[in-house]
């Protein structure tokens, strides 16, 4: 589903260059439940953006389902992440003036589906994340888990081939954290494939497959092994 | 891109950011409103102004009898100076610029008209056949006086056409008799004058008039129109009358009391100049209000842009392409300018069509109007405005990487 050979990203702050991202090679397949964990300034919120086509790239390749992610235009890239792709946030990233509903059936309005049709379609997301008491409430109304409940309904409501969630439970406590995550294994049950970025180990022990970042560059999975030993043996 | 699932996002969008909705409209409906109540009330002044020469000749000259109050040639001052036909043939032959000239007796009296069973008080002012020119009144059927009624003392009459629809209703008046003050007129014309409240009357031979109040020769006023004559050859003419008087009466030239000479060139030029400057004057404070509404409107408009940064960051997110935002800014900008607008229009149209229902009129404001066609030009620059200084913050922000748009606050 996702191929990335040699993505390399730099940052440009005046005339000085910060290289985020080194070299990147990995390979998600399709239904997949994949974590990419690393520290702050390890480059992973930049490769899930790149990954997600939020933001671009300067080498390498990346291939989206055997297509090609480089120099899209604006509109090229707006219909791939459309309807291949679905985001959830850390901040949620609810508009404010739309209640729970409006919000989930968005992304269905930039698909040109009927407004009857994408408010329907809207419900049972809702439904499905618990919360169609709450359609008719704004974000404002709320609480965290809630919010990103939403935020996961207005993902899945694409009918999306790969979720990307960044720190997703980064501002929820860890009963909510583990609500989301419950919902994130059964999407991916349903044979979509996600890709969660997190620095908490609880989070991306639910995973399938742990990918490792440090400056800027995946650790092999031998350095993993040992690295994993070590916690055991620390324990 | 226009169609209704469009508009209904649109409308949702502007329902309910009604802070921001109610900035953009309150600024181009206030200054469309204000365009329109300057406009009108400019219109007013000038309209007020016009109405004070009634549609009368403009280049005219008023001569009326007065008092001396200077001694002269041995004669005491306060001796009253009474015109008279002969001085109106002297000043119709001394001054060649002099194209129309009438004079009226005792022109101020209202009396009694009975036609049948009709009666109703109206002015009557007898005058000389030139008068009609002067007045700038226009003959509906019939004809105006002439010098054979001139001097054969003829009883005949013209009235204004309210007192032929008082007197006479449907009926045709033309060569029937009234009854004016105990004596029987014909009827031989009716007219209209555009001018102020000057139809209310009829007009009779000055001739006739004189002989009928033993008026002898007396006349009250000469009115003279001195045709191309500029201002400069007009005030010569004032003095030459003066001169011409002065000589005629026994009465000092520099004696101002003696003789009253009205010029209303002067007049009229003065009034038309301040006119002029109170054109120049909306006109500019129209234009830097345009200019207000425009900075005001654009301002608001580059905020909304960068306030919305997150939002457009969340939208492309969702899959929304770079067309569709821009369109999305940019027709909710033109819809809201636009109804502004046009709100603000209405209520322009509205006062000043509720100033002229009550009547607000005095010497110098009358029947205020409204310029549309500047209404209609200045909303649409307002919303063009509006519209541009959206497109170009619109268009960077559908440009730059969602996640970039996302960062933001």
């Amino acid at each position: 589903m996702i191929k990335l050979n040699n993505i390399q990203k730099a940052y440009h702050i005046g005339k000085s260059e910060f290289k985020v991202l080194k070299g990147i090679n990995a390979h998600i397949k399709e239904g997949e439940f994949v974590s990419i964990m690393g520290s702050s300034g390890s480059g992973k919120s930049t490769l899930l953006n790149v990954l997600g086509i939020l933001d671009n790239y300067d080498s390498g390749e990346y291939y989206l389902n055997g297509t090609l992610v480089k120099n899209l235009s604006q509109t090229q890239a707006a219909h791939l992440r459309n309807k291949f792709l679905g985001f959830v946030f850390q901040s949620f990233n609810l508009l404010s003036f739309k209640n729970a509903m409006e919000n989930v059936a968005l992304p269905l309005y930039y698909q040109k589906v009927s407004r009857k049709e994408r408010n329907k379609l809207a419900l049972e997301y809702l439904d499905k994340v618990g919360l169609k008491d709450w359609a008719h409430h704004l974000p404002s109304e709320l609480s965290g888990g809630q919010k990103q409940r939403v935020a996961i309904a207005r993902a899945l409501i694409g009918k999306p081939k790969v979720i990307f969630a960044d720190e997703p439970t980064g501002a929820l406590d860890s009963t909510t954290s583990l609500e989301v995550m419950d919902l994130f294994k059964g999407i991916n049950a349903q044979g979509i494939t996600l890709v969660v970025v997190t620095h908490e180990n609880d989070i991306s022990k639910m995973t399938d497959r742990i990918i490792r970042l440090k400056d800027g560059l995946i650790v092999t999975e031998e350095q993993e092994t040992t690295i994993i030993n070590q916690v055991i043996l620390n324990k | 891109m226009f169609n209704r699932d469009n508009w209904q996002e649109i409308f949702e969008t502007i329902s309910k950011n009604k802070l921001r909705t109610f900035l953009t409209a309150f600024s181009v409906a206030w200054g469309i409103f204000i365009l329109v109540v300057l406009s009108g009330a400019g219109n007013g002044l000038r309209n007020g102004a016009q109405s004070q020469f009634g549609n009368d000749a403009a280049n005219s000259i008023w001569v009326d009898g007065g008092n001396t109050s200077m001694a002269y040639n041995g004669l005491k001052p306060n001796r009253e100076i009474k015109l008279t036909n002969e001085d109106f043939s002297v000043l119709k032959d001394q001054i060649k610029e002099i194209d129309n000239a009438s004079a009226i007796y005792q022109g101020h009296n209202s009396k009694t008209l009975s036609y049948k069973k009709e009666h109703a008080g109206f002015l009557v002012r007898p005058v000389m056949p030139d008068h009609q020119n002067l007045e700038c009144a226009v003959i509906l059927q019939g004809r105006f006086l002439n010098m054979n009624d001139i001097n054969n003392y003829a009883k005949v009459c013209v009235m204004g056409k309210p007192v032929k629809e008082a007197l006479f209703k449907e009926e045709d008046a033309v060569g029937k008799y009234i009854d004016v003050a105990g004596a029987n007129y014909m009827v031989i014309g009716v007219f209209n004058d555009p001018g102020n409240n000057d139809n209310n009357r009829i007009y009779i031979p000055l001739t006739t008039a004189q002989r009928a109040w033993n008026g002898k020769n007396y006349v009250e006023t000469m009115w003279l129109s001195t045709g191309s004559a500029g201002i400069e050859r007009s005030e010569e003419i004032t003095k030459e009358i003066r001169q011409l008087m002065a000589r005629r009466h026994n009465f000092n030239p520099a004696d101002i009391d003696a003789l009253g000479v009205y010029n209303n060139n002067v007049q009229y030029a003065r009034t038309m100049g301040m006119l002029d400057g109170i054109k120049i004057f909306v006109t500019i404070i129209g234009i830097f209000t345009l200019i207000a509404g425009i900075v005001g409107v654009s301002n608001i408009m580059m905020i909304i842009v960068k306030e919305r940064t997150k939002e457009i960051g969340i939208r492309k997110a969702l899959g929304a392409t770079p067309l569709s935002i821009v369109s999305q800014i940019i027709l909710e900008s033109v819809f809201i300018t636009g109804a502004a607008g046009y709100t603000g229009l209405v209520l322009g149209v509205a006062l000043i069509e509720g100033m002229r229902k009550i009547g607000v009129n005095s010497d110098f404001f009358k029947d205020p109007e409204i310029d549309f066609g500047l209404a209609i030009f200045s909303t649409i620059l307002l919303v063009v405005s509006g519209a541009l200084a959206g497109l170009i913050p619109s268009i960077r922000a559908a440009r730059i990487e969602p996640v970039v748009a996302l960062r933001e606050d």
